[in-house]
């Protein structure tokens, strides 16, 4: 029963999540965004594996943790590189300035 | 004794789910980028280590706890950096805190 509520508490952080997604002004806010929906998928495989007595879910959530974390760090260099030739002006930037 | 362990497992994972709704209201809510990232964060720490902690004692002394550990280490270890990824990231694409902005000493950038 206490499942449930966590999963209730998690599917609605995730949604909260998702409005800053789509809200986010920054590049930044959006890849914040992704990041910690991440996270919370983790968080809910884990608690949904053990809300149906499976707990071998916990490798899935274990796995997605690690490509979570590549997926931002990748996002991030690409941005920062293709910024390399003109370190101060990204896309979103631009349009936040003018 | 097992009772004691049900109860203290349902009050981490409430305490966690409140974290993590906390942590996402914040993200939302907050002003600045900057803030969003501390709200961000607190989900990442608070509520990933209750809720890992709430599991660990519905499991008890299995392979499932050495699991969960696993899993609540790696995100101990990857929450923090991916977070100051993020943070570093927009620092050097110019992203700037609006109190240090106005500052009239601040390194504005653009």
């Amino acid at each position: 029963m206490i499942y449930v509520v966590a999963i209730i508490g998690i599917l609605a952080a995730m949604a909260l999540v998702m409005i800053r997604l789509v809200k986010g002004p920054t590049l930044y806010d959006r890849v914040l965004a992704v990041n910690s929906f991440g996270t919370h998928t983790v968080l809910l495989i884990g608690v949904v594996g053990f809300w149906n007595g499976r707990p071998d879910f916990l490798d899935i959530a274990l796995l997605y943790a690690l490509i979570n974390f590549v997926g931002t760090i990748a996002v991030l260099k690409f941005f920062r590189y293709r910024a390399i030739g003109d370190v101060m002006w990204t896309p979103d930037q631009k349009e936040e300035e003018s | 004794m097992q009772d004691i362990l049900n109860i203290l497992s349902y009050v981490f994972l409430v305490s966690g789910t409140f974290f993590v709704v906390v942590g996402a209201i914040g993200t939302v809510r907050f002003p600045d980028f900057w803030a969003r990232l501390h709200a961000a964060s607190v989900t990442e720490s608070g509520g990933v280590i209750l809720i890992l902690a709430g599991l660990c004692l519905q499991a008890g002394w299995t392979l499932v706890t050495v699991k969960l550990i696993i899993i609540g280490l790696f995100l101990f270890i990857t929450g923090p950096t991916s977070t100051h990824a993020i943070a570093n990231a927009a620092l050097v694409s110019g992203l700037r805190p609006d109190t240090i902005v106005k500052n009239p000493t601040s390194d504005k950038v653009n």
